[in-house]
């Protein structure tokens, strides 16, 4: 009775991700050696922004550390203390405050404290990996909203068709009449008018969920559009099933295949666009951990002499969005039925 | 045709009602105080709160509200920028030539060279050339606006001194200006007109980093389209027939492939303008060039809400026309879109 083995369970899924690795789409992938480069290069931002509590960690009688309850900063690295947990899972919002070395805005150079130097006195080397984890945070979050939202109005959208579909086209019609980054500049305004005090990460995320999931929807329903005829459609709808569950479980699956590349690209792109938010002065307060207020310093010390106000932060952005868009593009590419 | 033309046409004051509405909606996130904040200009108005509450209807429900306003809207009334001092419609008409100026300068360029290099790619497909032009794509789209103008700024204005790095004029011909007779608005062009070409000259070297930060990043999107347009117009039966009844090689590739890849770039034209509009935000506050982005950047930052929204309906009206003038266009040129 109980001797069920469970060996050609994990065989089973064992091939099932060789299935995966060798399917048409992703064997296309693994050829393109730029294309995994800039993978294995997202993969390392992605660790950068994960282990940012040890790689810059806080430094000692900082106020992160007396909020994460910790008295030296080794027990940041050390897996056996609760310290280590918390500040990779649960970093308390000081630790999101770059580390300020001077409160003198004259830069100084690469140091032992501060790897890349200092720029408005703050560390560098701290906003940038720091940064990183803010920026993936948010862009996870966003990119989760907006994908989970746009594959449900846009399943909705093309399954049913008529009056339905035609509303929410409309209503796209009408989002897209607008570029992307005006509408997220009106919308913040609007909502940081109207709410002063409010946390900074907030309009940020709804500004970028109300341009974003558009693109998701009318992709999905173009997809649905051509799944909802096909047979096992109709097979599973003569047994039965209901709208929701042919929806769930038969046509946006098939849909899918689609739009997460897109997502994968996404999330690389919308941290650029917080960065470019945050450049103009519109995201985050100054000395909040991200990108893009580091680039808007350089642009007060241009100087040869201050290089490295600008390198660094430029390097590490460019180098971001090159390997997302490398790995990305090549998946989008590998997953387009007009290239297969 | 006129059929087609027509009911495009009509559907311009469909979608700016319908955006309108959305906008106005905003605002009631807003309460009657913060709205009657937009129209007061002097600290005697700021007295008279309750008086332009009532007048204007700020309080009341939502449906009169929208009807007030474009009331006033269509009179002209935008109400008050604080960014800039001025009314937000008097701001727009003396800022909107600055950011024409800078978007003909650089559209022109990009699309003549993106067709011309995107077709030169094409037919040395995976030769040096092509090689090197599709790195240039890739660096392209993957630089960021934002660090891409910071590196400009610092290489030609920090580093070598070559190009001013700020504004529209230098300090000396700033008093100059106003002799000029302003025939367009633009102040290169008017420079021209009236025979100073020391300020033409002047106005051209400030906005050469403006238009090399704008045509980096939008020329790569046009090349790859070009290109992709174009192989894929190489390997289609008309042009097979073409090579098989014997015309010259250039002949097939010029009047034959590239008329119909070059369709799409009247599509992607329209997207350049409305591309530029966004790039015009952030390259115009790098370089300090005051046009409407660096405008309602400042607005936004001081929660200037009226510039904001006089800035949201003037892009979403300059996109509504761009694009429908696009489908116009490529309704005229190819008459299969005509009849959708």
């Amino acid at each position: 009775m109980t001797s069920v083995p469970a060996a050609p369970a994990t065989s089973q899924r064992r091939s099932r991700l060789r299935d995966f690795l060798t399917s048409r789409p992703i064997l296309k992938l693994r050829r393109n050696r730029l294309a995994m480069v800039g993978m294995v290069i997202a993969l390392l931002f992605l660790l950068i922004g994960f282990f940012a509590p040890i790689i810059a960690r806080p430094s000692a009688g900082s106020n992160c550390l007396r909020d994460l309850g910790a008295s030296s900063p080794q027990q940041v690295a050390n897996p056996l203390d609760r310290v280590f947990w918390q500040a990779h899972f649960a970093a308390p919002a000081t630790c999101y405050a770059i580390e300020r070395e001077s409160f003198s805005p004259v830069p100084t150079p690469p140091s032992e404290t501060a790897r890349f130097g200092t720029s408005q006195g703050y560390d560098i080397f701290y906003g940038l990996v720091w940064g990183t984890r803010t920026m993936f945070k948010l862009s996870f979050i966003i990119v989760g909203i907006t994908l989970v939202l746009g594959v449900i109005i846009g399943a909705i959208s093309g399954f049913y068709g008529g009056w339905i579909d035609n509303l929410i086209q409309r209503f796209i019609d009408v989002l897209f009449a607008l570029p992307g980054l005006v509408l997220t500049i009106i919308l913040i305004t609007f909502l940081k008018a109207s709410n002063p005090g409010i946390d900074p990460s907030l309009p940020i995320i709804l500004a970028f969920t109300v341009t974003g999931w558009a693109g998701y929807a009318r992709i999905v329903r173009g997809d649905v559009l051509r799944t909802r005829q096909l047979e096992y459609v109709d097979a599973a709808r003569s047994l039965g099933a209901r709208d929701p569950r042919l929806i769930l479980k038969h046509v946006v699956p098939n849909s899918l295949a689609s739009a997460l590349p897109i997502a994968i690209l996404d999330l690389g792109t919308v941290p650029l666009g917080i960065a470019a938010l945050s450049f103009l002065g519109l995201g985050f307060p100054t000395g909040y951990a991200e990108w893009g207020q580091l680039v808007d310093f350089a642009r007060a010390w241009l100087q040869p002499q201050y290089w490295y106000v600008m390198v660094y932060p430029a390097a590490f952005i460019i180098l971001f969005s090159l390997a997302f868009n490398l790995f990305g593009d090549a998946l989008r590419d590998a997953y387009d039925p007009k290239t297969r | 045709m006129l059929n087609f033309i027509v009911r495009r046409l009509a559907q311009i004051p469909l979608v700016m009602l319908a955006l309108s509405v959305l906008i106005v909606a905003l605002t009631m996130l807003l309460t009657p105080a913060q709205r009657a904040a937009g129209y007061i200009r002097s600290d005697q108005q700021a007295a008279q709160l309750e008086r332009i509450i009532r007048e204007r209807g700020l309080d009341q429900p939502f449906p009169v509200q929208y009807g007030k306003w474009l009331q006033s809207t269509l009179s002209g009334d935008l109400g008050f920028s604080k960014a800039s001092g001025q009314p937000v419609l008097d701001t727009i008409i003396d800022r909107l030539p600055n950011t024409i100026e800078l978007t003909l300068l650089t559209a022109i360029p990009i699309i003549l060279i993106g067709v011309w290099l995107g077709t030169l790619s094409a037919l040395h497909k995976d030769r040096f050339i092509d090689q090197v032009l599709r790195v240039f794509v890739v660096l392209g789209y993957s630089l960021p606006t934002f660090v891409l103008g910071i590196i400009l700024l610092a290489v030609f204005y920090g580093y070598l001194g070559w190009l001013p790095g700020a504004g529209q004029v230098e300090v000396v011909n700033q008093f100059a200006i106003g002799d000029l007779r302003r025939y367009t608005g633009m102040l290169g062009v008017d420079a021209l007109l009236n025979g100073r070409f020391d300020i033409a000259l002047d106005v051209l070297r400030h906005l050469i980093m403006p238009a090399l930060t704008l045509f980096i990043v939008s020329s790569a999107t046009i090349l790859k389209v070009m290109r992709n347009n174009m192989l894929e117009a190489l390997t289609s039966d008309y042009v097979r027939t073409a090579r098989a009844k014997g015309l010259p090689e250039r002949t097939v590739n010029l009047k034959h492939a590239r008329r119909n890849a070059l369709l799409s770039v009247i599509t992607l034209g329209g997207f350049l303008i409305i591309n530029l509009l966004s790039g015009s935000i952030i390259t115009e506050t790098i370089f300090a060039y005051p046009g409407i982005g660096q405008w309602v950047v400042q607005s936004a930052l001081q929660l200037d809400v009226p510039a904001v929204l006089g800035f949201a309906l003037l892009s979403a009206i300059i996109v509504v026309v761009v694009s429908t003038l696009t489908d116009i266009l490529y309704g005229v040129v190819d008459p299969r879109v005509r009849f959708d």
